[in-house]
């Protein structure tokens, strides 16, 4: 049986996290997540859950707390934003290679500077090559669906990697809507018990963890890590039927919304999705062939499946909420275009970096996005491919 | 993969390797032969010993076996050849010579 | 709901979104402006309805003017930009239309809901050549005469209500009620004088 509710996004993942009942949680507040550890410190409190609230001083310290618990052989979680994950940055590798299996809240926020508390993914994609397993939501729901299916994920002992739920800062962080939130007992049947093979608290089991790596090693256990990220595929997507099973809400490593048929798509990240789509139902409804696709995994990047979903299709605009100073385009961009490389018969591509310090996004925006595809399409002419959506331009009126 | 650590060496292949490089016992400093660092070697007269036992507390490795209350010939797979035990023996039962090539 | 013809797509059906109702708050930091917009996502919640309810957040200063904005409609709303062509706009302090264009987008169908003592017609000069309806409330009054203090939201939220038609009056009664009683379970006064509050403002809304 589901629970109809309205959340908001924070409330909702903390609700997941006291179903869970992790062992640990080690989190200092940062905004736009600090309520994530504000309602749990009161579930703590008030004896709904039995977890060891560690208050530390910093995010460096959050994150040495759950890597240090976690090794102990316990499940812990931690929620941040922005310059408080950026504080953790040398512990989030450490975790990884550590191959430990903490589980992170992630509200998305700008990451300085200028300092700004509003959403976008500057701070996850930051991060996205530290070794950590990365699950986008596009609502409060997926939010907490994502946080409920990363310990399966992660803990499984083929992959054994960290995981971050990101959810968008405000955009629905903040924001209330309908959820439908599961039983407890079915999140804790789901979850399961932590059970890893080795761990420092098992006294049959002596155990060194993070230990020194000589160049004779390093890139082996490097391999190794790598090679757990590649297992990962294969677990999302068995831990999603399983969810399925459970709840009806289908999950994959993206969303195809109205790709079937679609000659122009849209690739995009998180809330603006939704925004996106009630454009294509305005679109399809005067005839027009359009599509999207959302990215949930962006770590593993599902390369062959994103070309596949991509190979029938004349031209997409990959959007970045987050802008990679690569000077030629934004991290999702990147990786996207990666992909078709390998398809016979490629779309046109263009990029467009967008949402920037919490700019927003209108249905209106992306049905400007498509008429510019449609050109692409008609004219064959791609123009110019870096683009960057919503600032204002001199000599330009709104 | 639980490989312990006896079982790694350089020419593991990754395959074999240890999730995140951990270790699965204690102690296995023991399994390194760090004796290849030597330069110059300590040499045990037992003729000479009185096991007085000064030089086991000074080595800084675990290069003396004592037994019994007797030491041992040395177990060179941990010396480093500095040469201690052989200054604080108080009866000359230590000598130390140059590695041979 | 817009036909759509040729579209074998299922993602069509499920999600018609035209029949949200949008409404857009204007408050001042501290006013509880952003109560009042959750407060009507709750109420919207318990009446069956799909909701949305969030704040524009930047710096919170007390008395800087803020937005908050609700989405309220029958079917789920994936759209997660801010609201810029609201049916409905709520002014919860009155002193803001001098210095915030309330209005714009505002739909000429919709209406504006104004926190004041002044009929609509003396408030329409100072909406910048709004043409759509106008509505007062003087909720500060009604509030005082009520609870004893001005809170603002209650009555806000009566008059919004009324006047979107959003939630069906007595579902919306019975709601506030057993809303109250849950909140102030020992200071049962506190319920009747809310309770008042809102049959009041249900009752002067005035419409122009």
């Amino acid at each position: 049986m589901s629970i109809k509710e309205r959340l908001s996004g924070n409330e909702a993942v903390a609700i997941a996290m006291k179903q869970i009942n992790p062992d640990v949680m080690g989190a200092f507040p940062i905004t736009p997540s600090t309520e994530i550890p504000q309602y749990f410190s009161g579930y703590v409190a008030n004896g709904e859950v039995d977890t060891e609230f560690v208050a530390v001083e910093s995010e460096h310290s959050a994150m040495s707390t759950c890597f240090a618990a976690q090794a102990a052989g316990a499940r812990a979680v931690t929620a941040t934003s922005s310059a408080g994950m950026a504080f953790m940055w040398e512990m989030l590798y450490v975790t990884a290679s550590a191959r430990l299996p903490v589980t992170m809240a992630l509200v998305n926020r700008a990451l300085t500077g200028p300092i700004n508390i509003n959403n976008d993914h500057s701070d996850s994609m930051g991060a996205r090559d530290s070794g950590w397993i990365q699950l986008y939501s596009e609502s409060n729901q997926e939010a907490y669906d994502n946080f409920i299916m990363a310990m399966p994920i992660g803990e499984n002992k083929s992959v054994r990697l960290p995981v971050m739920v990101c959810q968008d800062g405000f955009i629905t962080s903040h924001a209330v809507e309908n959820i439908e939130l599961l039983e407890d007992d079915d999140v804790k049947r789901f979850v399961g018990h932590y059970e890893p093979e080795h761990y420092l608290l098992k006294k049959e089991n002596p155990l060194a963890v993070g230990p020194y790596d000589i160049s004779a090693y390093y890139m082996d256990h490097k391999i190794l890590q790598a090679e757990a990220m590649k297992n990962a595929k294969s677990v999302i997507l068995s831990v999603a039927k399983d969810f399925e099973k459970l709840t009806g809400r289908s999950y994959g490593f993206f969303e195809e919304y109205m790709m079937e048929d679609a000659e122009t798509a849209i690739v995009v990240i998180g809330s603006s999705a939704g925004t996106a789509k009630e454009a294509i139902r305005e679109l399809r409804s005067s005839g027009n062939k359009v599509g999207l696709i959302k990215i949930r995994v962006f770590r593993p990047f599902p390369m062959e499946e994103l070309a596949e979903a991509l190979a029938h299709v004349k031209a997409i605009a990959v959007m970045d909420k987050c802008e990679g100073f690569s000077a030629c385009g934004g991290p999702l961009f990147a990786e996207t275009r990666s992909a078709l490389y390998d398809l016979d018969v490629r779309p046109k591509s263009i990029n467009y970096v967008y949402g920037l310090g919490g700019r927003d996004i209108r249905v209106e925006d992306f049905k400007f996005i498509f008429r510019e595809l449609e050109s692409i399409v008609k004219t064959g002419q791609t123009g110019k491919i870096y683009r960057h959506l919503g600032q204002r331009e001199e000599g330009v009126l709104k | 993969m639980t490989t312990r650590a006896k079982d790694i060496n350089e020419t593991t292949p990754w395959q074999k390797l240890t999730p995140g490089g951990e270790i699965y016992e204690g102690g296995t400093s023991i399994l390194v032969d760090t004796g290849s660092w030597r330069t110059m070697r300590p040499i045990f007269h037992e003729e000479k010993c009185t096991h007085c036992m000064l030089c086991y507390p000074f080595c800084p490795d675990s290069s003396i076996p004592v037994v019994g209350g007797r030491r041992l010939d040395f177990d060179l797979m941990h010396c480093k050849g500095c040469g201690i035990c052989f200054k604080i023996c108080p009866v000359n039962a230590i000598t130390f010579v140059k590695e041979e090539a | 709901m817009k036909e759509i013809e040729n579209q074998p797509n299922d993602n069509l059906k499920e999600n018609q979104e035209k029949d949200v109702i949008e409404i857009r708050w204007h408050g001042r930091g501290g006013q509880g402006a952003k109560t009042a917009c959750l407060l009507l996502a709750d109420v919207a919640f318990s009446s069956g309805k799909q909701v949305q309810g969030f704040p524009e957040y930047g710096p919170e200063r007390m008395g800087a003017p803020i937005t908050a904005y609700n989405r309220i409609s029958e079917s789920k709303c994936s759209v997660h930009s801010n609201i810029y062509n609201p049916d409905y706009v709520v002014v919860v302090d009155e002193t803001l239309l001098s210095t915030v264009d309330v209005t714009q987008g505002l739909k000429e169908t919709g209406a504006v809901i104004i926190n004041s003592d002044k009929k609509p017609h003396e408030l329409r000069p100072l909406l910048k050549g709004y043409k759509g309806k106008i509505y007062s409330i003087d909720a500060r009054r009604i509030s005082e005469e009520t609870l004893g203090k001005n809170f603002p939201n209650t009555p806000m939220l009566a008059a919004t209500v009324k006047v979107s038609n959003v939630i069906e009056r007595e579902k919306f009664l019975a709601d506030m009620e057993s809303s109250f009683r849950h909140k102030f379970a020992s200071k049962p006064h506190v319920v009747e004088g809310n309770m008042k509050a809102i049959y009041k403002s249900l009752e002067e809304v005035c419409a122009g």
